[in-house]
This record gives C-alpha cells, sequence and structure tokens, in this order.
C-alpha cells in the first residue's frame, strides 16, 4: 500500500519532469521577428535583433553578463545567451556549430589533444580562421584566513610548497622570511582546491610550474595534483577558506572580495605586488602574442619580473570565425563583441572583480572584431 | 441485470434460454471504460519498466568503450584520471564514501524514525498526530540545496567542536581516526543525509504501524502486557516489512543524493593515503559526476563518469532487490 503510493507519486514527478523539460527545450528555436531599424542609440550604433548565442568558460560569466547588459540597455531587441557550461563544452558546441561564438579560459590548442587539434577543426567549422579574441582578464588571488594576519607576502616557491603540503604551519621560517614584522601563528596551514576542474586550477598551476620548476614538480591541468581539501568550485573553496582559520586557497578576485578574504600579495623578485586591476592588467601587457594578425591568442610570462606585475592571471577568450558563412550572424557577433571590448565595459568589469585589459591589448582586440565579417 | 461495474454480472442465474451465466473476468473485458483503463494502466507500467531498461542501456553502451580503454583496474584502483591518452580510473574511493555516508545515515535515520512513527501512532495525543505527522513530512519537501546551504552555514560550525571532541578522545578507533580534514566529512555528511531521509522512513513506517489490526494490540493488552511489550509484541513484527522497504526507499535516496553533498564533501587531494577513518573526506559517485559534468569534454573522460554513473544504477538496484527479498520473506513467516 504505502509503496504503490510512493510509486504514484514517482510517476507524478516524472512526468512533471517531462513537462517541464519541453517547456524548456522551447526558448532555443524561435527568433523574434519584430525589427528594429537603425537604433543610433548604441555605443557601437549597429543593433541588431534575434538571438545570439555563445557557450563556454563559466570564469567570464559575469563580465559578459555585465556586456549583455550593457548591449541591451542599449538594444532591446537584442537577445544574447551565454550558457557557462565550462571551455571545453563551449569549445566542442562552436566546432558544431550549435553557439555563434564561445568562450575559453584557453586560446584554441593548436598541438593535437585527444587526437583532434582544436585550431584546426574550428578552421575546417567555420570555413576561415577562427580566431582567439582576449576579452577578460581574470586576476587569481591567493586567499588565507589567519587570524591576525592582515597582510601576506609570498613568493612562487613558497606559495608551491605552502600548495604542495611540504610548508605545514603559518610560522614556518619560509613564509616568515618574507613577512619580516609580521607575527605568525602556528596555526596548521589548511589549503583547499578546487574539486571540479576548472581553468582557475589550470592557470595557478601553470603559474607555480613557470615561476617555481623547483618546488612545483606536477603537471599542470585543470585538475588539481597539490595538496589539501577539494571543494566545489569558487563558492565552494572561498566559503571553507573563510570559515577555517589558518586556510588557503587560489580564487578569482571577485570570490574573494565578496567573501573579505585578506589576499597575499606576491613577490615576483622585485618587491611585493598587491592585486589590484592595474598590477594584473600589466603582466597580460606584457604577454606574448602566439597568434598572427588578429589571432590574439596570447601567452603569458607567470615568472615575469616585471616591477608592479601581478603575475597570477587568466585570460579568458572568446572563440569566433574570422568571416561567418551567414553575413548576419558575422555582423551580430562584431556587434556585440565591440561592445564587450570597448573601453566603459571594459572598466566596468572592475567591480565584477575583473581587471580591464590593458590599452595596448584592448586596442588590438578593438581592431580585430572590427574586422570580423 | 447488468451492473455498472460489470463485476457482479457473474452473479446472474443462467438464462432462460439455458446459456450460462457470463463469467466475471470475461464480461470486464468487453467494456471500453475497462479496456481504457486496464490499457492506461499496463502502458503506464510497461513505460516505466522501457525507461529502466533504456537508462540502464544507455549507460552500458556509453560506459563499456571508456572501460576497454580503461589502464587502471575500475574496481580497486583510487586514481581517477579519465581525460588523456592513457585514461586510468577506478572507483574504489567513491564507493567507499557513498556506502561509508549512507550507512551512517541509515544507523541515524531508521531507529530515529522508527521512534517517531512509534510515537506519533501509539502514545501521542490524538490531537497531535496530525500536525506533527504533516511537520514531518515538511521534511521531505525541503529542497536538498537547502539541506545543503544549511549544513554547510549553521550546522557545520555546531558539529565542528563534537567532531574534534571524539577525534581527540576517540582518534586511536580506525573509523574515528583525525585526518586533518577539516569539514565535509563522511560522518558529517551522513548526519545531513540521515536527516534529509528521516522523513521518508518515518512516514512509510508510521502508515504501516497504524494498520496494525486492533485485535492485535487488544489481544497482547489483554494478556498482561505494558505498552512497550505490546508494541514489540504485536506492532513492530506487524510492521516490520513496511520499516525495512522505508529503510531501502531512503537508502536508495541517500546513496544517489547529489546536490547536498557536492557541496558539503571534501575532496581528497590526488595520492592521499587511505585510512577508514569516517572523518575523512572523499566525493560519492553523484557528487563526482555533478562536479565534473562541466568538463566533459571527450566521449573517453564522459565514459568513464558514466561507468560510474552505472555503478551507483547497479548498486541501488542490488539494495533495492535486497529489500524485495527481504520483505517476501518476512511476509512469509509473518502471515
Amino acid at each position: 500500500m504505502s509503496v504503490s503510493r510512493i510509486s504514484a507519486l514517482g510517476a507524478i514527478a516524472l512526468s512533471g519532469a517531462l513537462a517541464l523539460s519541453a517547456c524548456a527545450s522551447e526558448n532555443n528555436g524561435a527568433a523574434p521577428g519584430a525589427g528594429s531599424t537603425a537604433a543610433g542609440s548604441t555605443a557601437s550604433g549597429d543593433c541588431f535583433s534575434g538571438d545570439l548565442k555563445a557557450e563556454g568558460s563559466s570564469a567570464q560569466k559575469n563580465a559578459i553578463d555585465e556586456a549583455i547588459k550593457a548591449y541591451q540597455t542599449a538594444c532591446a531587441d537584442a537577445n544574447i545567451d551565454y550558457q557557462p557550461t565550462g571551455s571545453g563544452a563551449g569549445i566542442k558546441q562552436f566546432i558544431a556549430k550549435q553557439v555563434d561564438f564561445a568562450g575559453s579560459d584557453s586560446a584554441l590548442k593548436t598541438e593535437p589533444k585527444d587526437g583532434k587539434i582544436e585550431a584546426d577543426d574550428a578552421k575546417a567549422s567555420c570555413g576561415t580562421e577562427a580566431w582567439n579574441l582576449p576579452m577578460v582578464t581574470g586576476p587569481i588571488a591567493i586567499a588565507y584566513n589567519v587570524k591576525g594576519v592582515d597582510k601576506l607576502v609570498l613568493d612562487a616557491e613558497v606559495a608551491a610548497k605552502v600548495f604542495d603540503g611540504k610548508i605545514t604551519t603559518w610560522n614556518d621560517p619560509a613564509i616568515a622570511a618574507l613577512n619580516k614584522g609580521v607575527t605568525l601563528p602556528a596555526t596548521p596551514i589548511k589549503v583547499f582546491f578546487r574539486s571540479d576542474e576548472s581553468g582557475t586550477t589550470e592557470n595557478f598551476t601553470k603559474y607555480l610550474k613557470a615561476a617555481a620548476p623547483e618546488a612545483w614538480s606536477y603537471e599542470t591541468g585543470k585538475k588539481w595534483t597539490g595538496k589539501g581539501e577539494g571543494k566545489e568550485k569558487s563558492a565552494g573553496v572561498a566559503t571553507a577558506t573563510k570559515g577555517q582559520d589558518g586556510g588557503i586557497t587560489y580564487v578569482e578576485l571577485s570570490y574573494a572580495q565578496q567573501n573579505q578574504l585578506p589576499m597575499a600579495q606576491i613577490d615576483t623578485g622585485s618587491g611585493p605586488v598587491e592585486l589590484t586591476a592595474e598590477s594584473a592588467g600589466k603582466t597580460i601587457a606584457t604577454a606574448k602574442q602566439t597568434g598572427t594578425g588578429n589571432n590574439l591568442a596570447l601567452k603569458i610570462d607567470y615568472a615575469t619580473k616585471e616591477a608592479g606585475a601581478y603575475p597570477i592571471v587568466l585570460v579568458t577568450y572568446e572563440i569566433v570565425c574570422s568571416k561567418y558563412a551567414d553575413a548576419e550572424t558575422g555582423k551580430k557577433v562584431k556587434s556585440f563583441l565591440k561592445t564587450f571590448a570597448s573601453d566603459e565595459v571594459q572598466q566596468g568589469l572592475e567591480a565584477a572583480g575583473y581587471a580591464p585589459l590593458p590599452t595596448e591589448v584592448a586596442t588590438k582586440v578593438q581592431t580585430a572584431v572590427n574586422a570580423i565579417s | 441485470m447488468s451492473t455498472v461495474t460489470g463485476v457482479s454480472a457473474a452473479d446472474e442465474l443462467p438464462q432462460p434460454d439455458g446459456k450460462k451465466p457470463r463469467q466475471g473476468d470475461r464480461a470486464s473485458t468487453g467494456r471500453i471504460g475497462d479496456r481504457l483503463f486496464g490499457g492506461a494502466a499496463t502502458l503506464s507500467g510497461v513505460i516505466v519498466i522501457v525507461l529502466v531498461t533504456l537508462i540502464g542501456a544507455f549507460l552500458v553502451v556509453q560506459a563499456v568503450p571508456a572501460l576497454m580503454n580503461n589502464s587502471a583496474s575500475f574496481f580497486t584502483s583510487r586514481v581517477w584520471a579519465p581525460g588523456g591518452e592513457q585514461p586510468a580510473f577506478g572507483i574504489l574511493e567513491f564507493l567507499w564514501t557513498t556506502v561509508a555516508a549512507s550507512t551512517v545515515a541509515m544507523l541515524l535515520a531508521v531507529p530515529v524514525g522508527v521512534g517517531v512513527a512509534l510515537f506519533l501512532t501509539q502514545y501521542a495525543p490524538t490531537w497531535l498526530r496530525g500536525p506533527a505527522a504533516t511537520l514531518v513530512d515538511l521534511l521531505a519537501a525541503v529542497p536538498s540545496i537547502v539541506y545543503g546551504l544549511w549544513g554547510l552555514v549553521t550546522f557545520f560550525p555546531v558539529w565542528k567542536p563534537v567532531q574534534n571532541g571524539i577525534e581527540d578522545t576517540l582518534g586511536w578507533f580506525p573509523l574515528l581516526a583525525p585526518t586533518g580534514i577539516s569539514g565535509g566529512t563522511i560522518f558529517f555528511i551522513g548526519i545531513v543525509l540521515s536527516i534529509m531521509v528521516l522523513p521518508i522512513v518515518t512516514a512509510l513506517s508510521r502508515e504501516v504501524f497504524a494498520q496494525t489490526p486492533t485485535a492485535h494490540k487488544e489481544g497482547a493488552l489483554a494478556l498482561g502486557a505494558t505498552q512497550w511489550e505490546m508494541i514489540r509484541t504485536s506492532v513492530l513484527p506487524f510492521g516490520r516489512p513496511g520499516v525495512i522497504s522505508a529503510a531501502m526507499l531512503a537508502l536508495g535516496r541517500a546513496l544517489g543524493e547529489t546536490i547536498a553533498v557536492t557541496f558539503l564533501v571534501s575532496a581528497l587531494a590526488d595520492g592521499s593515503s587511505w585510512t577508514w577513518s569516517l572523518f575523512n573526506g572523499g566525493e560519492t559517485f553523484a557528487s563526482k559526476i555533478a562536479n565534473n559534468a562541466a568538463e566533459f569534454s571527450n566521449p573517453g573522460k564522459t565514459g568513464a563518469y558514466i561507468a560510474a554513473g552505472l555503478v551507483l544504477f547497479v548498486l541501488t538496484f542490488i539494495v533495492n532487490s535486497i529489500a524485495r527479498v527481504v520483505i517476501e520473506r518476512r511476509k512469509a513467516f509473518t502471515e
């Protein structure tokens, strides 16, 4: 009796779920036909009406949301949808032509991976070259929570040892040597890492590997290879660090700010550098361009010794076709990205925990966006 | 004299012309209402079976290619590196975490749930029964993410000193050894899960206890049994199959619970040493899959996670089958 009652409930729940999913799939097709002819009020001056679909990195979700908001204020008929499903998924959908452009934490890979070369696949899918356009800079903070310590300096080697479990207490001589005049407690260090695969982990380990190759012997990658305790996503590591005396983690700037976690300054060899939008931008400005022409894939020099440059940064790209098979789509992408790359939107990103692109890079990106057709 | 339902048509006397009266079941098949209802019910039953079969088939089809490429032992390895050229993945750790956390949840939830059900049916004053039962059912209606949030924000700070205390005093016992994991331990997850499954245990147990024949209970009391002895000799034996199926349903929920667990667990770093401690971290099948769903970048990797999902599917299936068997055997004894 009671068992059959439960199964009846199950049947109701099931039909409910089916009904819901049916609703969800309705939104995909149908482009609103209503045309807004030349609404000249926008910054880019050429609104489109209809749908623009993009998918990819969750690291740039908040940034692109800001850009979408800015764009839609000017162009009310434009409907831009960004799904933060992860870089890999975004690129896959872009190659499969399911979305108009992809957001990614790393540029399209030019070497074979799993038997495929992303850049070539994207090129084949577009029919023309696919471009990587750096659009959002996300500084990664080393956030910590130690009672009584609100200023901390680390260098790459000490950071690597901490995250590898080789330094286990806060008053370790190696940390003390970098923090003269600060009283460090004997609290054990609790490292929190991202238990999901993430671009943040990838960039942070890339930094450790590049700047302290001896102390960090692991491969770099999206999956954490050091020591510690894993928590779900950025919110998870930030919350865990907040709740644990002696905790330390690596997390995007915005999460550290929102949780009011103090952030370590990084000593790159020319003095401790505080994490600010400006110091992060400096590192981006020194990055080498690995793509040619308008393909702006960057190689960040994590081991940079430039004074005032904060080295742990993440650049997320928009991956676009240089020339879209459907000219209409090309126009839409161009129009939206123009807004995204514009100085107003980029400056506004700082409030959302990102760093604006430094002027040199921004100019190049704007040129590249203008060349999309 | 045919009737609306058609069933009592079988009671008709032989007709004057000597024909036999119509048979009950035959008579019912002729009517549109019967056929519609019977058909709809059969269809619903078939849909469920087909669905489960298809889900199983889907899991197998997706998992097999990945398993073929697996360079580690799927059941005994603790490595989880399904991407890349040389995929290597094993489920030992997830299996342990999943089973251990669910067991803790069961050990806590079943006695309490049965106790609540006994209180509501045998001890509580009548005016309290309705409202109290509704309150317990309300627990089941709380979305699991809320349990996750509550566990993380409210319950964890309360639990932490308790856990530290247990580690300090009983740490010599391998299951309770300190591990240095600050939060999201298997034990902690077990407690949160037990609260989530409590209403299932309670609601089903309450239903069966309430149906204990009054004759049984009064018989026991008439023979001089105390209230507790009456419960032990008549209510509990009568309700046992129901309690077991309630526990198994609850276990199914605990094994598969995803979002709250994902929210709370502390994953272990690669290469951390094996321990039996319930105060260690670890990921369950469901949390591992949910946490990494965004990065299923190639079919091999997806297949590895689906293979893990398949194990969970089979595990739940086994649990339910055991429950069925136990209930059937109990029935044979009690009736």
